[in-house]
């Protein structure tokens, strides 16, 4: 059954795209009108409508009149409720789409904005196999959290997300489909184990704490400091003495990550091996540069560097 | 878009405590709509499983054993059929209905066991009408729906946490906004003219009348104050001892009981009427045939027949609420003349009953002569002054009832003292008959109708008078008086149940017009009158095409003005957004178009530069509104204004080439 479903579907996004226009990408932020919003009634509401029809005929039969009218009541109001459902997409807006940051093969995480005037309830996202469910109060704004599983480094376009919702009562499903004109960047997956890069060797003089000769900071005087560091003027100025603490930046070498030191490798272990070397240089806190055919970053550190270089290395062709 | 969403493989998830609390209230809801009609031991036994199952799930989540579950199942059965003798028909069936949807609350775990219990109270709920479709019962379902569809809310994920009071409103809201077009669906839908299936079982439902009386039969009828039927005449109502309506006429007496016997095809006897009453009745349903009419009728209403003695017959039994017109004689002379077959009949008497009252009415012929009327106020003197007392439990009388209630007990109410009077008159040599229906009733003056209860019911004696045909003689009123002046309840004098007595009772009696309403407007709504629905829009008889293409219509005129609501968006209305938008199709014109990811000031930079005659006043409006829009909160009205007339006078000049 799923499958003939799918086969209908393909077949008919293929032969009638004008039924099927709003698939195709478009740019954010999107709004849902009366042109994008489907509704079915869910399996439920089919075999509610049946007990309904069950509930008339009797009513009719027995030439009973309250039971006409309350049958009549539920059967109106779950008709009121198929609005109900249309109105609570209808005038929603996705204003943006927020991508995380996720190497190949882990689910990147997607934060998207949904926008709307009024309260809404028990809207549901689903993407792919994920799907959350979210309300929108009165602020007008909230954020919804997915994760999109990726499969290769680089840009990858985002899936088209279906927007539903069977609020009130459940009798009804309305959806709609979503695709934003919008791509999300997958870094590269590192190699998990392989040579470290050919840098300066470590030093182990460097690898030592000690005290620099650069002033970082002023601090209280401690017991057992020497005195040379006491500075004197600021401490004419205070109630107890200051020190002069002075720190050494630590002082590992530069690592200067090189796409041509490794010949021999095809293009994605080189990447792969890069982002490794990234990987590690972030979590010893090293300066490290990265050259690459296309692009060449200055030493740095940080997140913002780990992720400029990843996001250099995951657009190499 | 063809694709249906893609139903995923769904993980059965225990519902929230709301959902489970709000079926348990709907459940508890269509148990007490039941409990009038249920066995009393199941209605407790159900009351407490359904509370254990709401305590045990408060303390553990999860469905309740199988174990546990099947034999409930059996007992449950197995108690429908000892109590009713099996699971078929209206009252087994919806206690068992009942039983299940309670035991359903056992196993309800995840949301799809909700839809069902919830689908299933909604049938319990309309099945609670087909007990009884009053006014007030229809109200009590129709709320009971609220906590139906509050849980059915409570199903959808993400929403506001309110208290479970409030969480019962929104499906208020809902329910009133469906009730215009559930209530033209009511008018529209087409009645059945038969019914698809089975006659509708008899119901428990009052019978009302009998066709046979014995002295002591009224006694349940006399303390039951259901409406038997509401009366509106033409002008003015006739004074309360003239209210009497007859149902059946008796004649044939076996010592013990008196007897209607229908003969269908004789004519009615001849009536003298000299002055007669119009009126309509609403009756309420006794699966009889027969309808009190207002002491004698000229005509049988529509689907009756006449009988010989004036007796209106319907052509089925009263199953539903039902409408007749009828006029009737309330000054008239009924058949003058007396065949020797009907005086026979209207003189016999059982064999070896009743001596000592034989023996008196012979001796009151033997002293008044041939004056029949003298014999007839002898009679109605003896009740008078003879010591008879009127009360609605009257000692119980043997073999010679007559005897024993004449000489020896001499208390009773109407049937005894009808009974007795005709035994009298007969032994006496005047034909009479015992006549049997409703007397008295009470006058809604709001409503200008005479509402005439069970509690109603009366016997009285019709004597044969030679020159005046059959005359009503009402014993009962020679013992007490109130009785046919006042109504059974003051007659009754302390004997009636205590709803029945004083100021409640007259409250009631005031409250019945809004019952006769909905008697009127909604349960007596049939087929006939769904005929005649247009006649005002000048469609006299609108059958079944006509009702269907009229309820499609006017469907979509609901649905539109249903769509309405649901398109309806509040346009946040920003003067500023518009007028640029009005820029921005006066710059389209000569070619320049915005991109949808282009800002004010590109884009106005972008048209300066394609349009170098007018780059001076692009670039004030480029600046006007950009500090228009940045520079404040909310911009000043005076600005706001130069901006829209700038922009109104700004004229897309030809392009010198």
């Amino acid at each position: 059954m799923r499958g003939i479903l799918q086969h209908v579907q393909t077949w008919a996004e293929r032969r009638l795209p004008a039924l099927t226009r709003y698939r195709r990408p478009e740019s954010l932020p999107i709004e849902l009108h009366r042109r994008r919003i489907y509704i079915v009634p869910t399996g439920f509401g089919l075999g509610f409508s049946v007990l309904l029809l069950v509930m008339m005929v009797g009513a009719l039969n027995y030439t009973n009149n309250a039971a006409l009218l309350l049958t009549c009541l539920l059967g109106a109001a779950s008709a009121a409720s198929m609005l109900v459902a249309f109105r609570s997409l209808d005038g929603l807006r996705l204003a943006h789409v927020r991508a995380g940051h996720a190497i190949a093969g882990e689910p990147i995480e997607l934060t998207l904005a949904l926008e709307s005037r009024r309260c809404r309830h028990a809207i549901r996202v689903d993407l792919g196999h994920d799907s959350t469910a979210f309300a929108i109060d009165a602020t007008g704004v909230t954020l919804v959290v997915l994760h999109l599983p990726t499969l290769r480094r680089g840009w990858q376009p985002l899936p088209r997300l279906r927007l539903w919702s069977s609020w009130p009562l459940g009798l009804f499903r309305a959806w709609s489909w979503l695709h934003p004109e919008q791509s999300v960047l997958v870094w590269p997956r590192p190699e998990i184990a392989g040579p470290p890069p050919h840098a300066a060797a470590d030093d182990a003089r460097h690898m030592r704490l000690h005290l620099g000769d650069e002033l970082a900071a002023l601090r209280d005087y401690r017991a057992g400091d020497p005195q040379r560091h006491i500075a004197w003027k600021a401490s004419a100025r205070h109630i107890n003495l200051l020190v002069k603490d002075f720190e050494q930046p630590q002082n590992r070498p530069n690592w200067q990550l090189d796409w041509r030191q490794l010949p021999g490798l095809d293009e994605e272990a080189r990447i792969a091996r890069l982002a490794r070397w990234l990987g590690e240089a972030q979590a010893q806190r090293r300066n490290y540069s990265l050259w690459l055919p296309d692009k060449q970053i200055a030493s740095g550190s940080g997140p913002l560097h780990y992720a400029h270089c990843m996001s250099a290395l995951a657009q190499l062709p | 878009m063809i694709a249906l969403p893609s139903r995923k493989a769904r993980v059965e998830s225990p519902i929230d405590t709301r959902a489970f609390d709000l079926l348990g209230l709907t459940m508890a809801l269509v148990l007490g709509l039941h409990a009038a009609h249920l066995p009393w031991w199941l209605g407790i036994a159900l009351a407490l499983t359904l509370g254990w199952r709401w305590w045990q799930r408060r303390r553990h989540i999860g469905r309740v054993p199988r174990w546990l579950k099947l034999p409930l199942l059996v007992l449950l059965t197995l108690a429908v059929i000892a109590h009713y003798g099996n699971i078929f028909g209206r009252e087994p069936g919806t206690a068992l209905a009942i039983g299940l949807l309670v035991l359903k609350l056992l196993e309800t775990e995840s949301a799809r066991d909700v839809r069902v219990g919830v689908s299933f109270a909604c049938f319990a709920l309309m099945a609670a009408l087909l007990f009884d479709q009053g006014l007030i019962v229809t109200v009590t379902v129709a709320l009971g729906l609220l906590p139906a569809l509050a849980t059915l809310r409570a199903l959808e994920p993400a929403q506001a946490q309110v208290t479970l009071q409030r969480s019962l409103l929104p499906g208020l809201g809902l329910l009133a906004a469906a009730l215009p077009l559930a209530l033209l669906g009511f008018l529209l839908v087409p009645r059945l003219s038969s019914p698809l299936w089975g006659a509708p079982s008899p119901r428990d439902a009052r019978t009302g009348l009998s066709d046979n009386m014995s002295p002591g039969d009224f006694t349940d009828l006399l303390i039951d104050d259901h409406p038997a039927m509401r009366v509106s005449f033409e002008g003015a109502p006739p004074p309360p001892d003239q209210r009497y309506f007859r149902a059946y006429v008796m004649w044939d007496y076996d010592g013990s009981r008196w007897k209607y016997v229908d003969i269908v095809n004789r004519e009615p006897v001849e009536l003298q009427a000299s002055r007669t009453v119009g009126y309509q009745v609403s009756m309420e349903p006794t699966h009889q045939y027969v309808l009190p009419m207002l002491d004698v009728p000229l005509d049988a209403p529509a689907n009756a027949g006449l009988r010989q003695d004036r007796v209106v017959m319907a052509d089925k039994p009263v199953n539903d609420l039902l409408a007749y017109a009828g006029r009737s004689a309330i000054q008239y002379r009924l058949q003058p003349e007396l065949g020797i077959g009907m005086r026979q009949r209207g003189l016999s008497l059982p064999a070896g009953f009743n001596p000592r009252t034989l023996a008196l009415g012979q001796s009151w012929r033997q002293r008044h002569g041939t004056d029949d009327a003298a014999i007839v106020q002898a009679a109605l003197a003896l009740f008078h002054n003879g010591g008879f007392r009127y009360t609605l439990s009257p000692a119980p009388l043997g073999r010679d009832a007559m005897d024993d209630f004449l000489f020896d007990t001499r208390e009773g109410f109407c049937e005894q003292y009808s009974s007795a009077f005709t035994v009298l008159m007969r032994a006496a040599g005047i034909p009479s008959r015992v006549v049997t229906g409703y007397q008295g009733g009470y006058w809604n003056t709001l409503g200008k109708y005479l509402l005439v209860r069970y509690s109603d019911a009366h016997a009285w004696s019709e004597v044969w008078l030679s020159g005046r045909g059959w005359v009503r003689v009402d014993p009962t009123g020679a013992v007490r008086p109130q009785r046919v002046s006042l109504g059974a309840a003051a007659a009754a004098d302390g004997q009636l149940p205590w709803y029945e007595n004083g100021w409640l009772q007259s409250l009631r009696n005031r409250w019945d017009i809004v019952n006769r309403w909905w008697g009127q407007g909604v349960i007596g709504f049939d087929a006939l009158r769904q005929r005649g629905l247009l006649t005002p829009f000048g469609i006299r008889d609108a059958d079944t095409a006509t009702l269907g293409v009229l309820l499609a219509i006017s469907c979509v005129l609901f649905i539109a003005v249903g769509l309405g609501w649901a398109l309806l968006r509040r346009q946040v209305r920003d003067p500023l957004r518009t007028a640029l938008r009005e820029l921005e199709h006066k710059l389209a014109r000569m070619g320049i178009v915005r991109r949808p990811s282009e800002g004010p000031q590109h884009y106005l930079s972008r048209a300066a530069r394609a349009l170098p005659g007018q780059r001076d006043e692009l670039a004030l409006l480029m600046k006007c509104y950009l500090e228009l829009r940045y520079a404040h909160d909310e911009p000043p009205p005076e600005s706001l204004h130069d901006f829209q007339r700038a922009v109104r006078d700004f004229r897309t000049a030809r392009m010198v080439k």
